[in-house]
């Protein structure tokens, strides 16, 4: 069956960040397909390269990343989330004239359209949030 | 129709709007901090066992252990799962609701 994912939390500030990826894994696992991963809201900040959490946690947007490149996943960061948080990949950064950018492998920007669009192809789409 | 519900009863009354909302035959899965509307001896209990007449009520596991619970003290008739049978709920279900 066709997923598609909604994150809407953050990394390490609620569990929905963990549930999320902990579904959408044991999805694959069984054979399902995953549409898409949308991160919206605070949830764009799974998608930060520069997360550095301690040797013996969790880190999450690795793990995502890996999922993602075994899986072949469309990891999608919500653009307007993303911009008020500071979540810039190389061209929006370049764009905007900031001297840095810190969106993941594996991730990309893109706009809300991408989350319809999920919504209209999934069969499921699953929402996790606070 | 799956209600996933991520929220302790003691903190939002997500669990009671959802249970008065479901339908007959409808599933609810309690998650995350829901976990803690499926135990024995609370202020919940006869909610949900009234509930447990007309609909599915499952809890997942893996949650319960996180937070140190044990799922011996899970109420009757509430069954448990953990993330495959997570997933299993959503395709059974046509649509799944978030409580959020």
């Amino acid at each position: 069956m066709k997923f598609g994912i909604l994150v809407n939390e953050g990394p390490y500030q609620h569990q929905s960040s963990d549930s999320a990826y902990q579904f959408t894994k044991a999805a694959l696992e069984k054979g399902h397909e995953i549409f898409r991963v949308f991160f919206y809201h605070d949830g764009v900040n799974n998608a930060s390269r520069l997360m550095v959490p301690p040797q013996d946690d969790r880190n999450i947007v690795n793990r995502w990343t890996e999922l993602g490149k075994k899986y072949n996943l469309d990891l999608v960061v919500c653009i307007a989330a993303a911009q008020r948080r500071g979540m810039l990949d190389e061209n929006e950064a370049k764009r905007q004239g900031k001297d840095a950018s810190n969106i993941a492998e594996g991730f990309h920007i893109s706009g809300l359209g991408q989350l319809i669009e999920a919504g209209i192809k999934s069969e499921r789409l699953v929402v996790f949030g606070d | 129709m799956l209600h996933t519900i991520n929220k302790s009863p003691f903190e939002t009354n997500s669990l009671e709007t959802c249970l008065r909302f479901a339908r007959a035959g409808h599933s609810v899965l309690l998650f995350e901090d829901g976990i803690y509307g499926a135990f024995k001896g609370t202020r919940f209990e006869s909610l949900i066992t009234d509930s447990l007449k007309s609909k599915n009520i499952y809890v997942l596991v893996p949650d319960v252990e996180a937070r140190g619970m044990r799922t011996d003290n899970v109420i009757d008739g509430i069954k448990t799962v953990d993330y495959a049978g997570f997933v299993d709920l959503t395709v059974d279900n046509k649509t799944v609701q978030a409580w959020l």
